[in-house]
């Protein structure tokens, strides 16, 4: 508290004498030999199972696989908490924990590491993604139990949790776009899961291209960004005295030794990112990046300037006002827009593919295709929220753009808004869930957007538990009715599994805003940091809109959250699991014949077992392994084998595994217990979390000296503020209990049934799709066509008349060739044969011959080298 | 015979044009160390011409034993005592005695006459003196750029040692790897053959 | 006169041309071994004078001639795996009778 709290005293006070901020310093850092394990230990998980997988299923049973893949999560999550203690024991503004492995590639004067960094913003994300990671990979356990592909799921969940893991703990760009793009694929190959399923093959593809376009924008920005800092203004405005101070930094060992001789000043020029110490320190050669442990020699208020690819670095010179990189970057401008605002807008637009913010969120619903798990994990508490932690970690670029800072501000209380009403009318439970959070995801970028990063990570950490225990949830409900996702086939499950009823509940009760559960404090933190945005913001009233639509979506949140619980947990059980013939026919389009064939076959071989069902289904294919079926056909007998199993073939529902119901009860305490580290945001204290993450987050105002709203410091209004959060909070819950609650009331179908236009268009998700569908897929094959047409009709027509003309005058040739050129061709076909039969020797076999040769060349290149000089 | 060479070798080098300055600058001949590189090279060039001309081949066999420890020694008057120890343990102790146990394995001891032993030769020698001028031109007339520096007289061993487990360690263990391959591999070429 | 980097190189050559004419006129293939190994020892001779008269902390050219001592015991043994290979199958060690792959 002490630290913070003279820290936001000067903060105040030099924002209202409209001075210079408090001098930011750089950043400290403390080097931790052991975060390498962090990720070490899910990849080597996930080579395991991919190497030896299969194999260790088939000899030692499928439970080695996971056994495995969870151990590594366990140690992972080990190691974190280590490197939480260790980072506890610092203060505060030490708290940067590097491990450098190597150097990945040097070019000029950047340097790639391969280094790991741990500050309080990506540790809070190891320990999400660890944490929530290992109980995902515990559940995954009791609901993949019966797939083929067991060893395979680990495999990809495994390097899942390592890519997301390069992302947040990579110290530079070039690590984390490895770890984006790994988390992209991991997230392609999961979707996609159940690969013979076409439209699941199909909604992975989409997913991936989705976040190509993302990730053009991130490139955009990164070479954006990396061109604004390097350049010639670095050494022509003297911003960097000279080059040697630089090497002087470099390695405070190394003095330069210009009259040593012409050796030095080479191998210098040939690797000027390591210059040779004096000649008997070879150890201090592998020291990794010596020059901000080195005594801070003065190169611009101790920082390095250039271009740079590691947060810290660009961090410093942001931070350290002497550098001169701030003024520079907020005056630049490329094609008339200031370029600080671009590179922000470019990274962004990643970030909405990545984070499924409008109006790139359309392939997060179709993800919902993948395994439950893997929703949980991958597309409701980690990856997707990679753009907001992209939106945090660059906190000082993007504070210093208030225009980015609506951009993004804006997107997300849109993208909130928007996907809360399509969440009013969807009836698969997942897709609902899916929503839902691409609703949240949009709160948290308010949160990142109006400069309360603070707030956005809470509400990405609060998010974590609630949406991945709702997922679970649904998870363990779609198991329990034998794979039936739609809410309307569902009623009264409290009975049948009171367990995920529960936690469902609590859950609920966390999204929706009420004050005894983690989501309220989140949520009421952005709202209000919305309100009081102030200059963050391009300008005061956009926070305040933001805020009434940020308040709007909250009663939507609430009230869809509350109408999937009363569709699913109450009420009379409508689900057609009463008997053995009544299985749902398969959504139309939705699997291969061959599935369905297993689905009426199934109830017959129900006394065989899985195996022998596919081997009389698929009979041409029984010489495939078992394991290869897998997607729709083997998603769905998979499914029902299971239940099978369990000894309740289509029967009523019933409670899932313990493995996954203890994992939904620590996910539902985790959701009351995280309430603690934002407890006392509204009460005007410091939240622990927001103390926690400090030392990671530039304030704002520190940066460009904007203003806070004068309400900032208004409590009573704040605390106004909060009754309406909780007003509308049970406002949507009443709601939603007079609608749904044991499907009682006929309001909603006569209400749909009255707007039937406004109902469709929800329903359809505003033809979003369809919109891509008819625009940018349609586009493209127009284009395609045209082409096509170009080719056929311009480009056919000239090669035929090419031709025509080409055989007429052919044919005068011909008889020219006949006679008279076909006796010098027949010579010379003649002389080439003989030619080539003596030429045939040359291969003799003999290596002397080929040693002449070779060294002939060779002094060939070297004669002509002496005689060109 | 060593002898003979090394007056040779002399005398080619002052024939060359481009030493003309050296031979200025260190007018002297005189220095022991100097005369015991002469010595050295003698050694070494001699005992390479007895491996390319000796007509029997454990003769040849013998020569290049001369010229490794030729080539070891001169190692050692460049400081390089490491390199010169493993020259002296892996090319004499390892390499030579495995070439020695070739020679009487594969039972023919003694070049085989060649039918027209002139049409290999003639060339050879020919290849033998370009090779040799454009080298040796390059030797002496490029622009080498030798620091002032030289390198201390204390034991590069440790320091090898402490390079290899570390500026060179990814190196050091390819080249661990490749032994052992090489280790299976001469064994499984080797034995195949006997099984049948 | 002190000898100086030239006068190595020189030595080297002449190890390497030797080592050549060594390749080049023998047909025995433990000859010719005998050359490589001729031939890779004036590389070496050229490293560890280069490495002498432009020292580096790093020792690049002492490292490197070592490796290429592990080279070239590597190349050896292999070398004369196969040769006693050939010689149990065709009882030749004549490099001009192993020119089967040239068919």
């Amino acid at each position: 508290m002490d630290i913070l709290g003279s820290l936001r005293e000067l903060v105040l006070a030099s924002g209202e004498h409209g001075e210079h901020a408090a001098p930011l310093a750089v950043q400290a850092v403390k080097s931790a030999g052991y975060l390498w394990l962090i990720p070490f230990f899910p990849l080597l998980g996930s080579a395991i199972n991919a190497a030896l997988g299969l194999r260790i299923q088939r000899r030692y049973g499928r439970k080695w696989c996971s056994h495995l893949a969870i151990g590594a999560m366990v140690a992972s999550f080990l190691v974190a908490v280590v490197a939480l203690v260790d980072m506890l024991g610092q203060p505060a503004e030490r708290r940067y924990l590097v491990d450098h492995l190597w150097n990945m590639l040097t070019a000029g004067d950047v340097q790639v590491n391969l280094s790991f960094a741990l500050d309080p913003l990506s540790m809070v994300m190891t320990l999400i993604i660890t944490f929530v990671g290992a109980l995902i990979h515990v559940y995954s356990q009791g609901y993949m139990a019966d797939d083929p592909s067991y060893w395979r799921f680990f495999c990809y969940l495994n390097l899942f949790v390592f890519s997301m893991l390069l992302l947040v703990m990579g110290d530079n760009f070039v690590l984390m776009f490895f770890g984006w793009e790994g988390v992209g694929l991991c997230s392609y190959l999961l979707i996609g899961f159940w690969y013979t399923d076409l439209e699941k093959a199909k909604a992975g593809v989409k997913a991936f291209v989705t976040n190509r376009f993302g990730d053009f924008g991130f490139v955009l920005g990164l070479f954006l960004l990396f061109w604004a800092l390097g350049g010639g203004w670095v050494t022509k405005q003297g911003v960097t005295p000279e080059h040697e101070s630089r090497w002087a930094l470099a390695d405070p060992g190394y003095q330069p030794k210009a009259k040593d001789g012409t050796f030095y000043e080479a191998d210098r020029a040939l690797t000027p990112a390591s210059p040779p110490a004096t000649y008997d320190e070879v150890a201090k050669l592998g020291t990794p990046s010596g020059w901000s442990q080195g005594p801070a020699v003065a190169v611009r208020g101790g920082v390095r300037v250039g271009p740079t690819l590691s947060f810290r670095e660009l961090r410093d010179q942001i931070a350290v006002e002497s550098t001169g990189v701030r003024q520079r970057l907020t005056s630049m401008t490329v094609l008339g827009v200031p370029v600080l605002a671009l590179i922000a807008i470019l990274l962004f637009v990643g970030a909405t593919a990545k984070s499924a913010q409008l109006p790139l969120h359309v392939w997060l619903p179709d993800a919902m295709a993948g395994p439950t798990p893997v929703s949980a994990l991958i597309h409701a508490a980690t990856m997707v929220t990679a753009g907001v932690y992209l939106v945090a970690r660059l906190n000082f670029i993007y504070a210093l753009s208030p225009a980015a800072m609506t951009v993004v501000a804006v997107t997300g209380a849109v993208t909130a808004a928007f996907a809360a009403t399509i969440g009013f009318v969807q009836n698969d439970i997942k897709k609902v869930l899916a929503y839902s959070t691409v609703s949240q995801l949009g709160f948290m970028f308010i949160g990142v957007g109006v400069g309360a990063y603070w707030a956005g990570i809470y509400h990405l950490l609060t998010h974590a538990f609630f949406k991945a225990c709702l997922f679970l949830g649904s998870g363990s409900v779609i198991l329990g009715c034998h794979h039936e996702q739609d809410m309307r086939k569902m009623g009264g499950l409290k009975k049948y599994m009171p367990l995920t009823a529960k936690t469902y509940w609590y859950a609920c009760v966390a999204i929706a805003g009420f004050p005894i559960a983690n989501g309220f404090f989140s949520k009421d933190e952005i709202l209000w940091k919305a309100f009081t945005a102030g200059d963050n913001l391009l300008d005061p009233a956009i926070g305040k809109a933001i805020w009434l639509l940020g308040w709007l979506t909250a009663l939507g949140t609430s009230f869809y959250m509350w109408r999937s619980y009363y569709m699913t947990f109450t009420g009379e059980y409508r689900g057609a699991g009463h008997g053995h013939g009544t299985f749902e026919a398969p959504a139309p389009g939705h699997a291969p014949p061959a599935a369905a064939a297993a689905h009426k076959l199934l109830p017959r071989l129900a006394t065989h077992s899985l195996g022998a069902a596919h081997a009389g289904t698929f009979d041409q294919d029984v010489a495939m392994a078992s394991v290869q079926v897998a997607g729709a056909g083997g998603g769905h007998a998979a499914a029902h084998g299971h239940s099978d199993a369990h000894g309740h073939p289509g029967g009523p529902p019933q409670e899932s595994p313990r493995s996954m119901t203890w994992v939904l009860i620590t996910l539902a305490v985790g959701c009351g217990a995280t309430v603690l580290l934002g407890l006392f945001a509204p009460l005007g204290i410091v939240p622990p979390l927001e103390h926690w993450l400090s030392p990671s987050l530039l304030p704002a105002e520190a940066l460009v000296h904007s203003r806070l709203s004068p309400d900032a410091g208004n409590h009573g209004l704040e605390w106004l503020l909060i009754g309406a959060s909780v007003g509308v909070a049970f406002g949507g819950w009443l709601l939603a209990r007079a609608f749904y609650k044991d499907a009682k009331s006929a309001v909603p179908v006569r209400l749909a049934a009255s707007y039937p236009r406004l109902h469709r268009t929800v329903f359809n998700k505003y033809y979003v799709d369809e919109l891509y569908q008819r625009t940018v897929l349609a586009a493209s094959m127009v284009f395609a066509r045209a082409c096509s047409a170009f080719d056929r009709v311009v480009v056919d027509g000239v090669v035929n008349g090419a031709a025509a003309v080409g055989r007429f005058l052919c044919n005068i040739d011909g008889a020219i060739d006949k006679h008279l050129v076909d006796g010098a061709v027949n010579l010379f076909a003649d002389a080439t044969l003989r030619a080539g039969k003596q030429l045939r020797r040359v291969q003799s076999g003999r290596i002397q011959h080929y040693l002449y040769a070779a060294l002939a060349g060779a002094l060939v290149v070297v004669g002509i080298n002496l005689l060109l000089r | 015979m060593a002898l003979l060479v090394a007056v040779i070798v002399v005398g080619v080098v002052r024939m060359v044009p481009g030493s003309a300055p050296l031979l200025a600058e260190g007018a002297e001949l005189a220095r022991p160390s100097d005369l015991l590189f002469y010595a050295l090279a003698a050694l070494a060039i001699a005992s390479a011409c007895g491996v390319a001309f000796s007509r029997n081949i454990i003769y040849s066999a013998l020569s290049l034993l001369g010229a490794l420890i030729g080539a070891g020694a001169l190692y050692v008057y460049l400081k390089a005592d490491y390199v010169a120890v493993t020259q002296l343990l892996v090319y004499i102790g390892g390499v030579l005695v495995l070439i020695l146990f070739a020679v009487m394995l594969t039972g023919r001891i003694g070049d085989r006459s060649r039918s027209n032993p002139s049409a290999a030769v003639l060339p050879g020698v020919g290849l033998l003196a370009a090779v040799l001028g454009v080298l040796g031109f390059v030797a002496f007339k490029a622009p080498w750029q030798t620091g002032s520096k030289v390198a201390p007289d204390a034991s590069t061993a440790s320091r090898i040692g402490d390079l290899f487990l570390g500026e060179y360690l990814l190196a050091f263990e390819v080249v661990s790897l490749l032994l052992l391959a090489t280790l299976i591999g001469a064994v499984v070429i080797a034995r195949k053959e006997i099984k049948e | 006169m002190t000898p100086g980097l030239p006068h190595f190189l020189f030595v080297g050559a002449v190890l390497f041309a030797l080592g050549t004419y060594t390749v080049v006129t023998r047909s025995n293939a433990v000859g010719i071994l005998m050359g490589v190994e001729l031939i890779l020892n004036a590389a070496n001779v050229n490293f560890v004078a280069f490495n002498h008269f432009n020292p580096n902390q790093l020792l690049p050219g002492q490292v490197f001639s070592l490796f290429v001592i592990v080279l070239a015991a590597a190349e050896a043994a292999v070398a004369l795996a196969i040769v006693l290979a050939i010689f149990m199958n065709t009882k030749s060690i004549d490099v001009a009778d192993a020119d089967t792959l040239r068919e």
